[in-house]
């Protein structure tokens, strides 16, 4: 499987994941020690999922995000001190500050947002690949949500929807096993796997490991592949679990104490991964703790320039909601 | 008690008094709800009356109105009003409509609490108060407590009352009364009158406003968070104003408004939700309807600016004792 994998592709992999781990951690800290305003939702546990998908797509390719959204917004190439500063509600983020953790949002990098709304984010990437479509542009657009709102009416008209006029578009339904506190078992009883609702549309479905990079990875390539040629959308279902809570401040008293500590440390992805490349050869350990060491300067910066950045200014409160006031 | 304790304690009062009445929305019943508001209900009461649902709020809503309209009485939660946009259409065009449109035949005893409301950096998504577009809707009513006291008596009589009630829910008034001054140390219910809540079975009727402070020189009719806003601007500007927290804004109580706009001829009207036609707007245009020649100023509105809520400057948008302080004096000078 490793064979056709070029070293430096497997460093970008590792490096996202890793950019991706570091940040989460890192803002898991700071809003602990109370610097960071807001609701907090985070991807750590995740990361191979946003990274295996996002690296088959282009610049002018689109993401749906949800409100755990900070781990797609990096594998799509969304700036990190930009992300930061948006997160802390400063002049600077992303969005200037307006729209905090769950609704980072960047247009040039085809990031469609982050999103408070559970649900939400199908039907926009509908729209977005209808754009392509009608335009000729040539992107696909991929929806990501959680197992909780893969129930949302939204998602199930998004589907069918995309499938009547055959769309470029990849739903992937990252189910971690809690909607907040609720388990699919309990919610989706009638499926033994979420991808199995592509049938009741009629477009293909797959279900993957989500701890394992290489699974995903490959997985998403076909269907994205699938939507790039034209040949319709499909649904790819990432089974994983999250390592913090719900939101930062869950207690997780729904879940077994330790689960998450023992799978950290036996089928995490960033272990795995790390695992896979060095006994195959391909990459060494240390070229990969070289990688860890720059990812958490940069974050780190990241951490140091959002603190010093300036507030919004109160001319900020009444602009961008119409095009003139 | 504090708000929490006294919404959980009203369901569990009703559930245990009537085996028509059911609970359930999104973490509700094993988990106990986001906010915590019933806790333990299912565990005392069963599944069968207490349980959780998949994330939908457009079925939890639809579900609601068919129990109601066969003889139970759902007590439904959407876990943040943000959230209530997908149920919109079963609320307006099922629930305030089935028994207008079934002559009577049919109807949705059904009470929906949504946490509402920002103050708690929730951002757009997570800080709305829409309760205009429910008083919009004929044939719902739809009710904002300010304090556990209140909230205990009008859940009950929201849940006893045979018509569709939105039941809002400052999630800012959680844990304590805030007045917008949020750099000071937050006060807990317990240490404030209305957090002394019976344990027993009481009513506070849909429709009947309190005044929290009796005043001569200018009525203020608030509701939820901006009562103590109010309050609190009263107090900093020295202005001998009446306060009326409205409780429910559908029934509205114009007796009392009319009444103490009549004594005070001058007449503020505050709300954390965005000014354009918000439900200040009605309150104005009721005010003015009734009590025209009695007024020497112009009415004036505090309220969110139109926008939505923002994540950075969350305390430049709500409309904080600063801004009420100001217009107050402003209108004493008209």
């Amino acid at each position: 499987m490793l064979k056709k994998w070029q070293k430096k592709d497997l460093l970008k992999a590792y490096r996202t994941m890793r950019e991706i781990r570091e940040f989460e951690e890192r803002v898991h800290i700071e809003f602990a020690a109370g610097g960071i305003p807001g609701f907090v939702h985070l991807y750590a546990g995740e990361e191979a999922c946003a990274t295996g998908v996002c690296m088959h797509l282009k610049a002018n390719d689109k993401i749906a995000s949800t409100h755990r959204g900070h781990g797609h917004c990096i594998a799509k190439g969304v700036d990190i001190n930009g992300m930061m500063a948006e997160i802390y509600g400063k002049k600077t983020g992303t969005c200037g500050g307006k729209g905090g953790s769950m609704h980072i949002a960047d247009l040039d990098k085809g990031m469609m947002g982050a999103n408070g709304i559970v649900g939400a984010g199908p039907p926009l990437i509908c729209g977005a690949g209808l754009a392509a479509k009608t335009k000729g542009s040539g992107g696909v657009g991929v929806a990501f949500f959680g197992d909780g709102g893969s129930n949302q009416g939204t998602v199930f008209e998004a589907m069918n929807l995309s499938m009547a006029w055959q769309l470029p578009c990849v739903f992937v339904v990252e189910n971690n096993g809690f909607a907040e506190s609720t388990s699919p078992k309990y919610t989706a009883p009638g499926v033994t796997n979420l991808s199995d609702r592509a049938k009741g549309v009629g477009m293909p479905g797959v279900t993957v490991d989500g701890f394992d990079f290489f699974a995903v990875h490959e997985a998403a390539g076909e269907m994205i592949d699938r939507a790039r040629k034209g040949q319709g959308p499909s649904l790819l279902e990432v089974k994983f679990t999250r390592y913090f809570g719900h939101f930062e401040g869950d207690a997780m008293t729904y879940r077994p104490k330790d689960e998450v500590k023992k799978i950290r440390q036996t089928v995490d992805c960033l272990l795995q991964f790390r695992n896979k490349v060095t006994s195959a050869g391909m990459v060494t350990d240390a070229e990969l703790d070289a990688v860890d060491r720059e990812v958490k300067a940069l974050v780190e910066e990241s951490v140091v320039q959002a603190k010093a950045a300036p507030n919004p200014p109160l001319s900020d409160l009444l602009t961008d909601v119409y095009v003139s006031y | 008690m504090n708000m929490i304790e006294a919404i959980r304690d009203a369901m569990d009062i009703m559930l245990a008094q009537d085996n028509n009445v059911v609970v359930f929305g999104e973490d509700v019943g094993y988990f106990g709800g986001v906010f915590r508001c019933t806790a333990g209900l299912q565990a005392k009461h069963g599944k069968h009356r207490v349980f959780d649902t998949p994330i939908n709020e457009s079925g939890i809503v639809g579900v609601a109105i068919g129990m109601g309209a066969y003889g139970l009485r759902p007590c439904v939660e959407i876990q943040f009003a943000d959230y209530v946009y997908p149920a919109y259409d079963q609320i307006a065009s099922e629930a305030a409509r089935l028994r207008h449109r079934s002559n009577g035949q049919f109807y949705a005893p059904l009470v929906i609490r949504m946490p509402t409301g920002g103050g708690i950096f929730g951002g757009q998504t997570h800080s709305q108060s829409p309760e205009a577009l429910f008083t919009h809707v004929s044939g719902l009513k739809t009710v904002v407590p300010s304090n556990p006291y209140d909230a205990k008596g009008l859940l009950i009589s929201s849940i006893e009352d045979d018509d569709p009630v939105i039941f809002l829910e400052p999630k800012r008034l959680y844990n304590g009364p805030f007045d917008g001054h949020h750099e000071r140390p937050s006060i807990p219910w317990s240490k404030h009158p209305l957090g002394e809540v019976p344990e027993h079975h009481y009513h506070v009727p849909l429709g009947e406003a309190a005044v929290r402070r009796q005043g001569s020189a200018v009525t203020i009719l608030a509701y939820g968070t901006m009562v103590y806003v109010a309050e609190a601007a009263v107090a900093e500007t020295g202005i001998d104003a009446e306060i009326i927290d409205l409780r429910t804004l559908l029934p509205l109580d114009m007796a009392t408004i009319e009444t103490s706009v009549k004594k005070t001829g001058r007449c503020m009207v505050i709300h954390e939700a965005t000014l354009t036609s918000g439900f200040g707007a009605e309150l104005c245009a009721l005010v003015q309807e009734s009590c025209f020649y009695h007024l020497e100023a112009p009415i004036e509105r505090v309220t969110g600016w139109d926008t939505p809520y923002p994540h950075a400057l969350e305390w430049e948008y709500f409309p904080g004792p600063a801004r009420v302080g100001s217009a107050l004096k402003r209108m004493m000078e008209a």
